[in-house]
């Protein structure tokens, strides 16, 4: 017989619904509708960024690449414009002067290297590189292989390190881990094939049609001891600037030129450029969530409209509760609530249906569609959830608080007056 | 706190004498339509005891339902003073004029204005509610209330399922709930038909016996002559104040 205040105000509530059907259930479904479309397209910038961030970090993450160039000031005596060419044995001096580094790994490319296996013949890129390459310019090796190891560079072993698309090429379905090759008609022993991956940025060809030899074998093999790249790896990204100082300095003093001087190598520091990305990445995803917020606040429109015919409706019973001495709060409180349970409602909606298509989506085959791949999966994380919560909640609260405002500024004189 | 504003708040030279409900010194209300300027109140002085029943009758916009909302702290008059229970209302805000409604007026409507999707039981406990007492409380009270006037066995009706005679007594439960200073009824009988309107009349004279200070408007000369003290408005003027 007796019912609690929060059963009154729900009673309240129900009873308003049931007269408003209508009105209600396509409010709520303009609630709905709009959080279905900003959950979407916040799960899309999601998506994107997820794909974005391991296409960026496909080639490895928080580097530079160095490409060997010539001095441009005079130092010590020396003129400018001089070319400066590190050796294979500078790799070793590096990883012995500088601190705070992973992994400091040198290249030396050949392109147009025929390749023989069997009847077949072509050409690919070759590249000498020292173990540490592998590791850091994510070159892993699929189960059944290995990369290059220090034992490799030392005993100077023909083996070669083969790029997935160019294994294809070559061998087919068949597995080419200890098969034999020969690189300009000399045998190299295969260890292993790299891991398929998706990259974004890449320099000097693709890795996945690229040999990889020990640097050392290159050397013996082709001739060649100055490097075409180095590449370098600090322990945190923020000591790239450092590491490369001290790169700097180390081969300044042995070649002989400025510690200072920008131009002796051309640098591309991927920490800086994945920065960008990552700030267009945040950029897109804000103009998405700004959409969305807009599209949903159409829907915020439509509760504040349903919230005053509400008040309007109940003039007479809010002036009578103001005659019995209600706070403002009292009459604002349970309209800005019923504002609020009604995005929340359209808000829970347009969650399901959220959840629903990306399940779809997700069915679609995105294989072989490199838009559709980069695209990405749409995705719903915990902080989309949390943001979209706060949208659909602001709008509720602003929704049922103009109404709510009206109502506490009825005058109970006035309603009362006239029966 | 605001209760302590309630209590001791604005003490001014007007001398209260005790037992004294209502004191209103050259009260006046202004409405402001736009151009025109309408005088409800012109300066009225009254002063209302304790366990007093007045009759306040006039005609058709005489200004007795300005007064009544003036009293009823529903509205704040233009100029003038209004005392109740010594304290001084005018210049309250909106959130102090509430919580004196609530504790010190008591409503009776022509029309009732019970709230209809509310049984009777939580229309009575609804001043109970913004006074702030406890369930328990307020349900030993709301009993109590529906005993007095009659309707212990009409608890958890509807007012739609209750007659006028029945509805009107639910508003008094319901303005009696807070034991407030005085009670305000606007037409009261307005809506009822002779006989349960002479019934909520005896009842009111039993409140009355009962120590409770009664404020009835009405244009009803009969009923109005049941009343021990007659007050007449005309013109926004009290032109007879007469006890029996």
């Amino acid at each position: 017989m007796y019912k609690p205040r929060i059963g009154l105000v729900f009673q309240l509530f129900l009873r308003a619904s049931r007269a408003q059907k209508k009105r209600a259930i396509l409010t709520v479904a303009s609630i709905a509708w709009g959080s279905l479309s900003l959950l979407l397209l916040l799960a899309f910038g999601e998506g994107l960024k997820i794909s974005m961030t391991t296409a960026t970090h496909g080639m490895g993450s928080d580097l530079a690449i160095l490409w060997p160039g010539t001095t441009s000031l005079i130092w010590e005596g020396l003129p400018e414009g001089r070319p400066i060419q590190p050796r294979i044995e500078d790799i070793d001096l590096l990883r012995k002067r500088i601190p705070n580094l992973v992994e400091v790994a040198g290249e030396i490319h050949r392109w147009g290297v025929v390749v023989n296996h069997d009847k077949m013949t072509t050409t690919a890129q070759v590249k000498g590189v020292t173990y540490g390459f592998g590791e850091i310019r994510n070159h892993i090796p699929a189960p059944g292989g290995r990369f290059l190891d220090p034992l490799d560079e030392q005993l100077r072993r023909r083996v070669a390190f083969l790029g997935n698309d160019l294994a294809e090429k070559i061998f087919g379905k068949e597995n080419p881990v200890g098969k034999e090759i020969f690189l300009e008609k000399v045998p190299y022993t295969i260890i292993g094939v790299m891991m398929p991956k998706v990259t974004m940025s890449n320099y000097n060809g693709m890795d996945k049609d690229q040999i990889s030899i020990p640097i050392t074998t290159f050397k013996a093999h082709f001739g060649a001891d100055r490097l075409s790249i180095i590449v370098v790896k600090p322990d945190r990204p923020e000591r790239m600037g450092f590491v490369l100082e001290e790169l700097h300095k180390t081969l300044g003093a042995k070649y002989g030129f400025d510690p200072k001087d920008k131009r002796v190598f051309s640098i591309w520091d991927t920490v800086e450029s994945f920065r960008t990305t990552r700030n267009i990445l945040i950029g897109i995803r804000i103009f998405l969530g700004i959409i969305g917020a807009l599209t949903l606040i159409v829907g915020g429109v439509g509760v504040a409209n349903i919230m005053y015919a509400v008040v309007k409706e109940r003039t007479k019973e809010i002036g009578v509760k103001m005659a019995l001495g209600a706070r403002r709060g009292w009459i604002t409180g349970p309209i800005v609530l019923e504002g609020l349970l009604y995005t929340l409602l359209g808000g829970a909606a347009g969650l399901i249906m959220a959840v629903i298509a990306i399940i779809l989506l997700d069915q679609i085959p995105t294989e072989g569609n490199e838009a559709l791949a980069m695209l990405g999966k749409p995705t719903l994380s915990i902080s989309i959830g949390m943001v979209s919560a706060a949208i659909l909640g602001f709008i509720g609260l602003i929704a049922g608080y103009f109404p709510a405002r009206r109502a506490a500024s009825i005058n109970p004189a006035e309603t009362l007056r006239y029966e | 706190m605001i209760l302590d504003k309630f209590f001791n708040s604005k003490k001014d030279d007007l001398k209260i004498e005790d037992g004294e409900v209502i004191k209103l010194k050259g009260l006046t209300k202004v409405y402001d339509m736009g151009r025109v300027k309408v005088e409800a109140l012109k300066g009225i002085d009254l002063e209302v005891r304790d366990r007093e029943m007045v009759a306040i009758s006039g005609p058709s916009g005489s200004g007795k339902s300005t007064l009544m909302n003036l009293i009823g702290c529903l509205d704040t008059a233009t100029s003038g003073s209004y005392h109740l229970r010594g304290e001084a209302v005018s210049g309250l805000s909106r959130e102090e004029l509430a919580g004196i409604r609530n504790r010190r007026v008591g409503f009776i409507f022509q029309s009732f204005n019970l709230l209809p999707q509310i049984s009777a039981y939580e229309n009575v406990e609804m001043p109970l509610l913004f006074g702030g007492m406890s369930r328990h409380k307020r349900r030993a009270r709301v009993l109590e209330l529906m005993e007095r006037v009659g309707l212990s066995d009409r608890v958890d009706h509807k007012p739609t399922e209750l007659s006028g005679g029945e509805m009107q007594r639910v508003a008094i439960a319901r303005s009696l709930a807070m034991n407030p200073d005085i009670i305000l009824a606007d037409e009261p009988t307005g809506n009822l038909d002779t006989s349960s309107g002479s019934d909520i009349m005896n009842l009111f004279q039993e409140l009355w016996e009962q120590g409770h200070t009664i404020l009835v408007i009405t244009h009803d000369p009969a009923l109005a002559s049941r009343a021990p003290r007659q007050v007449e408005i005309r013109d926004g003027l009290i032109t007879k104040d007469s006890r029996r």
